[in-house]
């Protein structure tokens, strides 16, 4: 039942995120299994991008901690990092509710900036590269055969040297979810990343998370408004409603529970209890 | 049916020329026809309507004839086009206003400028007339142009680009040819003492291109808006002059020096305001520069104030002087001493700092760090999510980019013998910038453009005096409305799977920071 | 204190003039979101209007009283009116066709409209200084007697309680315009969303066009101000003027009204104080230290809206 307890590659304790007046995550706390999907669901407003934007530190938490323990052993603590080092050291990367591709740049310079960090340190501080070096010159080939690995999953390589813009919407979403793996995550953040797919896309996509999970030592979080992918690909399932955690485990057992389904259309917090009771709990 | 037509369109031509006109009465009556001058008892005003009944007849007559003549309905002309044809009708009025007065001023006596000065009515009016109907000739040409190319579609456009692919390829490398054989054909042209104008004006140009290209890594490539970048000009240019003055080092020796202490200065006035976005960076740089030159002013003990700093050392060729000595560069090389010797070093000096800028910059682009500034001005908060560290990244390009502005500092020290603060005012940087952004952001080959365009240009109407920074004022104007993303626009990619193929514009982001 | 006092009079009506100006600058940017740099060149073309008119009409300070200021008044008003038009002109002629363009176009069509004013100026007004007499002469003594006794005098003149005044009242009149006509919910519509506000009916060119027109009222406002309080102008005012005043309106929040108001003021205040205390020569040094410090701490000005950064 709780598997994702003995060895969770994120854990979040009491993370509450304040803006002003208004709490949008209040003193939520999960683990992430290892190996696992798992998908944060909960209505418009739930608070969901909050939690990514303080597990990536694009927002400072008001109060929490936020662990992340690699298959190394090494772990961080990251709401005391920067975001950038909580990609870069914590390697946990993520892709955003409203895509972020750099839309001017080709679809393999994408994947090549997602390399930044190891070929920063090939060229030196760009010492090594102006001068053309072999060790930088092998780096970077090393960077571009990563790359087109990760277009060749996403099917993307007759595209490799078209503007990210050009994409078709589904496309880009898997191009980001591409660039986000070429930094080389634990943990991998996906914000929506269904959203606006058809069908077809929407299973490629799916066929797409399960290969990361299977050949990939990167565990899987995402925010779905899709119940037939969550129930389809996701091994738990956490749903938030006004910030708050109300319910937390596997996908059957989420789906058939009062508070969710309450959550879900619509009914005031005292008419809980009248539905729970309906329902027979 | 088509006289109603033509009727019709009398009309609102008639109309709208006369808004124009009245509009121009109302901006100008006062500034162009009273002008106050300083007499006897304070200021008196100077009334001259002529010429502001000449500038609404003008501007009545042209918007007439380009209501009825350019602006057809039936080719319906987008605003953009609307301006930059009025912008180009106003600027041929002005070339043929110069070349009147320059030409005919020399042969028949007669100057327009002095004209309007004595109020010289007819004559006036006759060169005016001449001007609108050159102004009506050269934009109904354009526009003929427009209509020809227009009917040929999205595929003859396709293959004259096609066809152009290959001249883009070879013209970097024919214009840097060209760069070096510069001074040979001048000399074999014009002589050694005909020459040294336009070798001094090469040298200008030179200098604005390697300008141009340092700024290009901060606005162009990073994205970030600096309009102080005459700071770290300022910062090369009295590194070197005080080195000189109080250790007595030579050029070659400051050179690395002044880079160093630009790119320093650059992180230590960077790493405070980098954090801010958009037009609060410029509205800080520009506000550093400021702060720069009142203290070069101000600061009279160390920097000589605005008296400047003279007696700058010129640079030698290992070691030789360009003098007349016994040792100096004539003498040791059998020639007859000629000043124009040390033009042809100088201009050498900046071509090869200007080419080494430019391989610099072409080659950092293709480098990690490079494409960290070219996302950073897609998006920064992907670069984050990317574990880019954006503070270094923005620092590097800014350190970046005061180097060779410090570069070109010391050069331009070290040419003039001589610099004050006049020198590094703002609309040094403001120039510049309107290199960098009229010849396409990031764009190497547009910049040697726009400089050769506003520099050149600007120095070649040298004699117009005070109707050149008008005319240069004007020109950026209509040269942006005409082209907003500059001349040349496209992005090449830094790395290419099977191909490189230029990217246009429109999905290329121009950064907030 | 006594020369704190007449420091702090000081700069409060420099910082008054400053304030007109950066009202232009903030309105301009809060609703198209960019730096118009040539406000400041605007601004001086409004003060030379005003110069040019009190020589035709021969205004000086041996009229009557009541006539000095209704000619004043009037002289104001043409100004106002003659500025307007050529705020208007810049925007029609060098904003508008590059609307919905690429964000660095329309900062250099800024500057270069700012060069071609202050040239245009330069060449059909000539380079030189121009002086008037001062118009309006005497004020309070406010502390320290006749100055025989060799204490410090502090002068409140009558210009400069003109000055304060004026701007106080147009202040006061320009929020109440924003605030309760349909203009200015026209204007705070296209701010929040320029492409909404035109689909639900509001008359976007017209309202930017309006927006301009009134920047450079106020500007010519600054610009008499200006001429009266210094006595003298030249073509390059608009220059620095402008810097400080879009200073000034970085500095109190850029896109808020009294913040412009309060940065025109604190930029004056520093201005004067630092020359008064410290040096003459490092005063824009001064203002200009603070703004970056300003910043750095509290980025989005003093009464700004923090902008949240949405991920
Ligand atoms: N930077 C911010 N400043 C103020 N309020 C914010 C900020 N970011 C989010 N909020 C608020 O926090 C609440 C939760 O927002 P969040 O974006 O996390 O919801 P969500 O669950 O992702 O919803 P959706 O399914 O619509 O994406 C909302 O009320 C939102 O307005
Ligand atoms: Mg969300």
């Amino acid at each position: 039942m709780t598997r994702w307890k003995e060895n969770p590659v994120l854990t979040v304790e009491h993370l509450t995120m304040r803006f002003g007046g208004l709490v949008a995550v209040d003193d939520l706390s999960f683990d992430i299994g290892r190996g696992d999907i798992t998908a944060l669901i909960g209505p418009n407003g739930a608070g969901k991008t909050t939690v990514f934007n303080c597990v990536t530190g694009f927002y400072k938490p008001t109060e929490g901690r936020l662990t992340v323990r690699h298959s190394s052993g090494d772990s961080y603590l990251l709401e005391r990092m920067p975001d950038f080092e909580i990609s870069r050291d914590a390697r946990v990367a993520r892709t955003f509710q409203n895509i972020r591709l750099f839309g001017g740049m080709t679809v393999l310079e994408n994947l090549m900036v997602a390399q930044h960090n190891p070929l920063m340190s090939a060229s030196a501080m760009s010492f090594a590269g102006i001068f053309g070096l072999g060790r930088f010159r092998r780096a970077e080939r090393r960077a571009v055969e990563h790359a087109s690995y990760w277009l060749d999953k996403i099917d993307l390589v007759e595209r490799a040297d078209d503007p990210a813009a050009d994409l078709p919407y589904g496309d880009q979403r898997r191009l980001e979810i591409a660039r986000a793996m070429c930094t080389g995550p634990q943990v991998l953040c996906l914000d929506e990343p269904a959203a606006g797919l058809n069908p077809r896309e929407s299973a490629e996509l799916n066929a797409l998370l399960m290969y990361i999970r299977k050949e990939h030592d990167t565990s899987v979080v995402l925010i779905e408004h899709d119940m037939s992918v969550v129930m389809e690909i996701s091994d738990h399932v956490i749903v938030l409603d006004y910030g708050e955690k109300i319910a937390d485990g596997t996908p059957d057992a989420v789906k058939s529970d009062p508070k969710v389904i309450a959550a879900y259309l619509g009914v005031a917090d005292e008419e809980v209890e009248l539905v729970e009771e309906e329902v027979g709990l | 049916m088509s006289d109603l037509v033509s009727e019709s369109r009398l009309k609102a031509s008639f109309k709208d020329s006369g808004i124009a006109a009245l509009i121009t009465l109302a901006l100008s009556f006062m500034l162009i026809g009273m002008r106050t001058e300083i007499s006897i008892g304070g200021l008196a005003v100077d009334y001259r309507w002529a010429a502001v009944a000449i500038t609404v007849v003008v501007v009545f007559a042209g918007r007439m004839l380009l209501n009825m003549y350019v602006w057809r309905p039936e080719t319906p002309r987008t605003v953009t086009f609307r301006t930059v044809l009025l912008g180009l009708s106003i600027l041929a009025a002005l070339v043929i206003f110069y070349l009147v007065d320059r030409f005919l001023g020399a042969v028949a006596g007669l100057s327009p400028a002095r004209a309007i000065e004595s109020n010289d009515w007819l004559w006036i009016l006759l060169l005016l007339a001449l001007a609108v109907v050159a102004a009506i000739v050269a934009t109904a040409l354009l526009g003929l142009a427009e209509k020809r190319a227009a009917p040929t579609g999205p595929g003859a456009a396709a293959s004259i680009k096609a066809g152009l692919a290959p001249l883009g390829k070879w013209l970097p490398l024919a214009l840097g040819l060209l760069a070096v054989a510069v001074p040979f054909i001048l000399i074999e042209w014009l002589g050694s003492r005909g020459s040294r104008q336009y070798l001094d004006l090469a040298i200008l140009v030179l200098t604005y291109i390697m300008l141009g290209w340092g700024l290009n890594i901060v606005v162009g490539l990073a994205g970030l808006l600096d309009l102080g970048y005459v700071a770290f000009y300022a910062v090369g240019a009295y590194s070197f002059a005080l080195l000189s003055q109080y250790f007595g080092l030579g050029f070659w020796m400051c050179l690395p020096l002044a880079g160093i202490l630009a790119a320093c200065w650059g992180m230590i006035l960077g790493y405070p305001v980098l954090r801010l976005r958009g037009d609060y960076l410029a509205i800080v740089t520009l506000a550093f520069g400021e702060i720069i030159r009142v203290i070069l002013l101000n600061w009279y003990d160390f920097t000589g104030g605005p008296d400047g700093i003279s007696g700058i050392p010129r640079p030698t060729l290992f070691g030789i002087e360009f003098d007349r000595g016994d040792d100096g560069f004539a003498a040791l090389f059998g020639l007859q001493y000629s000043s124009i010797h040390r033009i042809i070093f100088l201009y050498y000096v900046i071509l090869a700092m200007a080419l080494v800028t430019n391989f610099v910059t072409m080659r950092l682009r293709r480098l990690p760090v490079g494409r960290a500034w070219e996302a950073l001005r897609e998006d920064e908060i992907a670069c984050r999510s990317l574990g880019i560290n954006t503070t270094n990244t923005k620092l590097s390009a800014f350190a970046t980019g005061a180097m060779f502005g410090g570069f070109a500092g010391s050069f331009f020290a070290t040419r003039q013998g001589f610099i004050s603060p006049e020198s590094f005012t703002f609309i040094e940087s403001a120039v510049i910038l309107a290199i960098v952004v009229l010849g396409g952001l990031g764009s190497q080959i547009g910049v040697v453009i726009a400089a050769v365009v506003m520099i050149g240009g600007f120095e070649f109407f040298r004699d117009l005096q005070e109707y050149r920074m008008l005319v240069f004022g004007l020109l950026m104007v209509i040269i942006m409305v005409w082209k907003p993303r500059g001349l040349i626009s496209t992005r090449k990619p830094t790395i290419g799977l099977k191909r490189r193929t230029g990217i246009s514009a429109d999905m290329v982001q121009e950064g907030q920071g | 204190m006594d020369y704190f006092l007449q420091q702090l009079i000081n700069g409060v009506t420099l910082g008054s003039i400053y304030g007109l100006i950066a009202i232009g600058y903030t309105m301009v940017y809060g609703i198209i979101g960019m730096i118009n740099f040539a406000h400041g060149d605007i601004f001086m073309v409004g003060s030379f209007l005003a110069l040019i008119m009190v020589v035709a009409f021969g205004v000086t300070a041996a009229m009557p009283l009541t006539l000095l200021i209704l000619v004043l008044l009037g002289i104001l008003v043409v100004a106002m009116v003659l500025t307007s038009v050529w705020g208007w002109t810049v925007e029609r002629l060098a904003y508008r066709p590059l609307r919905g363009s690429f964000r660095l176009a329309p900062l250099i069509t800024a500057i270069g409209m700012s060069i071609t004013l202050q040239n245009f100026v330069q060449l059909s007004q000539g380079a030189r200084n121009k002086p008037v007499q001062p118009l309006i002469s005497g004020g309070f003594t406010l502390m320290g007697g006749d100055g025989s006794d060799g204490s410090f005098v502090v002068q409140l003149s009558y210009l400069q309680i003109l000055i304060i005044v004026v701007t106080t009242v147009l202040m006061i009149g320009f929020t109440m315009l924003i605030n309760k006509t349909s203009l200015g919910r026209a204007q705070r519509a296209c701010e929040q969303d320029r492409k909404m506000a035109s689909l639900i009916g509001v008359n976007v060119d017209r309202t930017i066009s309006l927006t301009f027109v009134m920047g450079a009222a106020l500007a010519a406002v600054a610009g008499l101000m200006f001429l009266l309080y210094y006595g003298v102008i030249d073509f390059y005012i608009g220059f620095l003027a402008g810097v400080k005043a879009f200073t000034a309106a970085v500095l109190g929040g850029i896109g808020s009204l009294p913040g412009a108001m309060l940065g025109g003021l604190l930029i004056g205040l520093i201005e004067t104080f630092w020359s008064g205390y410290f040096s003459v020569e490092y005063k824009d040094v001064a203002a200009f230290s603070i703004l970056a410090i300003v910043l750095i701490f509290l980025p989005e000005g003093l009464l700004g809206k923090p902008e949240v950064e949405k991920v």
